[in-house]
């Protein structure tokens, strides 16, 4: 029997498995997928959002506490809480030691995402560089790993845990860490939490899944029912406006289509729904998912002219290309005097100043609803091109409750043995809402603290066996 | 749909460039891998991706592997990405493509061959012309020129050299002017020097190095390289030393031990044994996915034939003074014409069309991109 069982195989179970690990405890990982699936949605990530008060090896400038916590505050509009944010953002400032002498090697931003130079710290190759860094220190510690052995239940007594199961194999260990992502990719439960529309859709339908097949929220339905402690709302998540052409699964950051901004945005119905320049975009990306989820059809097309081509990151597959606006509105399969009459005005509404796409510049709309707040710039200039494009959910926040120690809760109560981190308790930090890179600060921070959590409990139970034989 | 098909339908069509073309649209919508190489810089540049760009691309790639083992799009991903096949597959290409004169492109595809046959040739050649009898001890010991007059020697040598250095020249000019960044300043002539010197891009971009048989990284196949390359140059100043010795000097062959054409030719043939030893092991558990299988006689018969040149030319030092030394001098002769007879059609050529990509790099890098992405 192993000490301490770590059921997942992403970033934060890596971090609880090492962490157990070097606190001297025996350690078996179990990966439900494939050793070449392995990582969950790590495998997808870039960065890493860091707390900093001065300019550290990749990031300028600083990024103080405060500062963290404010824009964490902003975008989940107060559902988080401050004390475990706060100890996620502290730790931030530190971790990287940690996971530099792990094997994570960093980067300064990457070209098209300079914006978080001072925020966020790159790894070098993306999070299946940091995956397979964590599964090489790993299996050198003496970490014991199975790929392929999905759990699909704890035995628990008194909230304790006492054994996982996968099929009919038992396996028991001293204390466990469950970091088992969320349930992004189980299509029953998503549909269920989005529900149906005024037309009678079912929402999550026609959603894309940027994240991992293997997020199927298996253990986190089942440690629910056992009476786990829940938190969260299980429609919110990280759901951004990808190409509607993206793989079903595994789409990951390729998929996402960045000209929204410079053109503009039509339902099925060929109409604007909402400010295409309200913002930024990478302030702005990750809510058209959701916007784009309310239209019918739960579709979007975004249509540029070609004064946006080279001014956004090149999307993977390319546009619908046409030369005039009428054969686009064709080629996309929208009605055409609705297509032409939405450009006519749009055009028609634009103040054009002076175009800087690098800051709120003053070309917008006038009398027209919804407005185009600043880059209106109207579609004149053939080629056109369109993009369309459907909710893509890369990750789920509904979550299990958690204390400082990571320890999952039964009414009210934390576990002595039974930890949680990563995806399966983001929730309690990450409410709605995102901040590039801080799923991986949460999962790293849990992933460690549930890890030393795990040791110590793994600890206190032998101190009590010897207590109790002698 | 045809447009994601293009995307997601690898071997939709086994054209090299279009594939290059396909994987570079993948990449540069992530750009996770930007901090390995230059390849990814310089993808970044592009929104599309000529014929002429993926040769560049292709040939600044220096198969480290990393970007494989980092992709999330790599295999069994239906994207199936595989940006260092995909590179090392138009390389290939690249090096038949721009051969001179046309018709030699073929050697390429038949690189096993090509150097068995031009092995042999040289063999039954310099088994052939001896002025003497290739079994016994020669008179004073260790007298190459007695087998072989000096003069004949330089002549074919100096031919065989020059022909190869044009065919290469042309070669690589054409290749030079397919993606012409404008011409080099001292800057980027330096920052050339240096990666070409120190193989820069096969440290990994964090210095821990390549990978090899999987994901870890390590620092052999560099170092190997280095022995290769490095024991290839020491060997060259070594016939360098040797001229200079017989002409202006006026010392003749057989030299001492102590002597400096000796002393670099034994140093670089040590370094000219181990290094392509190295390499060899390293290409015989190399990961399956690393590069492309079937341009595999074209590494190994190159590494190989280096071996033998090394090996015969260290054996002919060491026995130069017995009844072997004939044989051994034939061997020698013999591998070393095989080398320079497939210089400008063999996996030499790879180190000419790197550096001319690594060159433009340093060029383009220092010029102001022509994108304004918005995102930054």
């Amino acid at each position: 029997m192993h000490d301490v069982l770590v059921i997942g195989g992403g970033n934060a179970a890596l971090c609880a498995a090492l962490t157990a690990r070097e606190a001297g405890a025996s350690v078996l990982l179990l990966e439900s997928s494939p050793r070449e699936w392995r990582g969950g949605n790590s495998q997808h990530t870039r960065n890493l959002r860091c707390m900093h008060d001065a300019p550290q090896d990749v990031l300028v400038d600083a990024y103080p506490e405060d500062e963290y916590w404010r824009d964490l505050l902003g975008v989940t509009g107060g559902l988080t809480d401050e004390a475990l944010a706060r100890l996620v953002i502290r730790s931030t400032a530190t971790c990287r030691d940690w996971m530099h002498r792990h094997g994570v090697h960093f980067q300064p931003s990457l070209s098209g995402a300079l914006h978080t130079a001072r925020t966020n710290a790159f790894f070098m190759g993306g999070g299946k560089a940091l995956v397979n860094a964590y599964y090489r220190s790993a299996a050198r510690l003496g970490v014991d790993i199975r790929y392929d052995a999905p759990v699909h239940s704890l035995e628990l007594r008194d909230g304790e845990f006492v054994a996982a199961r996968i099929g009919r194999e038992r396996i028991t260990a001293r204390s466990c860490v469950v970091a088992a992502g969320g349930f992004e990719s189980d299509r029953e439960w998503l549909s269920e939490a989005w529900g149906q529309n005024e037309h009678g859709e079912w929402l999550a339908d026609n959603f894309l899944i940027r994240g991992t097949r293997f997020n199927r929220g298996v253990l986190l339905k089942n440690l629910i029912e056992s009476g786990a402690d829940a938190i969260g709302d299980p429609s919110q998540s990280h759901c951004v406006a990808i190409d509607a052409r993206a793989p079903l699964y595994d789409g990951g950051i390729c998929t996402r289509v960045d000209c929204v901004s410079l053109g503009i945005m039509l339902n099925r119905n060929a109409e604007r729904f909402y400010d295409e320049g309200e913002d930024f975009w990478p302030k702005r990306y990750a809510i058209w998912g959701r916007l784009v989820a309310r239209q019918p059809g739960q579709i979007g097309y975004a249509i540029i002219d070609s004064k946006a081509i080279g001014r956004f990151m090149p999307p993977v597959f390319p546009g619908i290309r046409a030369e005039t606006l009428d054969d686009l509105a064709r080629q996309l399969g929208l009605d055409e005097a609705r297509f032409m009459g939405t450009v006519t005005d749009y055009n028609a509404a634009c103040r054009v100043g002076r175009f800087d796409h690098t800051l709120l510049d003053d070309c917008h709309t006038e009398g027209l609803t919804p407005a185009k707040t600043h880059w209106a710039l109207p579609l004149d200039t053939p080629p056109y091109y369109g993009y369309a494009l459907r909710p893509g959910i890369t990750f789920t926040y509904l979550g299990l409750k958690v204390n400082e120690h990571a320890a999952v809760h039964f009414g009210g109560r934390p576990s002595r043995n039974l930890f949680v981190a990563g995806e399966m308790m983001a929730g309690n930090v990450l409410g709605k809402g995102y901040l590039a890179g801080i799923g991986m600060s949460i999962g790293t921070t849990f992933g460690r603290i549930a890890g030393t959590q795990a040791a110590r409990a793994v600890q206190e139970t032998n101190a009590r066996e010897r207590h109790a034989g002698v | 749909m045809q447009a994601c098909e293009q995307v997601m339908d690898r071997g939709a069509s086994d054209d090299a460039e279009a594939e290059v073309a396909r994987v570079m649209q993948i990449c540069n919508a992530c750009r996770y891998c930007e901090g390995f190489c230059a390849v990814f810089p310089a993808m970044t540049r592009r929104i599309e991706f000529g014929k002429a760009d993926a040769h560049y691309l292709a040939n600044l790639c220096h198969n480290c592997g990393s970007c494989l083992h980092a992709c999330q799009y790599a295999p069994p991903h239906e994207f199936v990405l595989n940006v260092p096949q995909a590179m090392a597959r138009l390389r290939g290409k690249t090096y038949a493509d721009y051969a001179w004169p046309a018709c030699m492109g073929t050697a390429y595809r038949h690189a096993g061959v090509s150097i068995a046959l031009a092995l042999l040739a040289s063999l039954v050649l310099f088994f052939l012309v001896p002025s003497g009898n290739l079994f016994e001890r020669v008179d004073p010991p260790g007298s190459f020129f007695t087998l072989f007059p000096h003069g004949t020697l330089v002549w074919l040598f100096g031919v065989v050299f020059a022909w190869a250095a044009l065919a290469l020249g042309v070669g690589v000019g054409r290749f030079w002017r397919d993606v012409s960044p404008g011409a080099p300043n001292a800057a980027a002539a330096t920052e050339t020097t240096h990666a070409i010197l120190t193989l820069k891009y096969l440290d990994g971009g964090h210095g821990e190095g390549c990978n090899n048989e999987d994901d870890a990284f390590s620092l052999w196949r560099r170092n190997f390289h280095h022995l290769t390359f490095y024991g290839f140059l020491l060997c060259f100043a070594a016939t360098l030393a040797a001229t200079f010795h017989h002409y202006v000097l006026g010392i003749h062959a057989p030299y001492a031990l102590t002597s400096l054409p000796v002393v670099l030719g034994t140093v670089g043939g040590i370094g000219l044994v181990i290094g392509p030893a190295g390499l060899l092991w390293c290409n015989v558990r190399r990961h399956p996915l690393h590069g492309d299988t079937a341009q595999r006689p074209l590494d190994r018969g190159f590494m190989l034939l280096l071996l033998l040149t090394s090996a015969s030319g260290l054996a002919l030092l060491a026995w130069r003074d017995t009844a072997a030394m004939g044989v051994l001098l034939v061997v020698h002769l013999g591998a070393v014409m095989a080398f320079f007879l497939t210089l400008p059609y063999g996996k030499f050529a790879h180190g000419i069309y790197r550096s001319a990509a690594l060159l433009k790099w340093a060029i383009e890098k220092r010029q102001p991109s022509r994108l304004k992405l918005g995102g930054d």
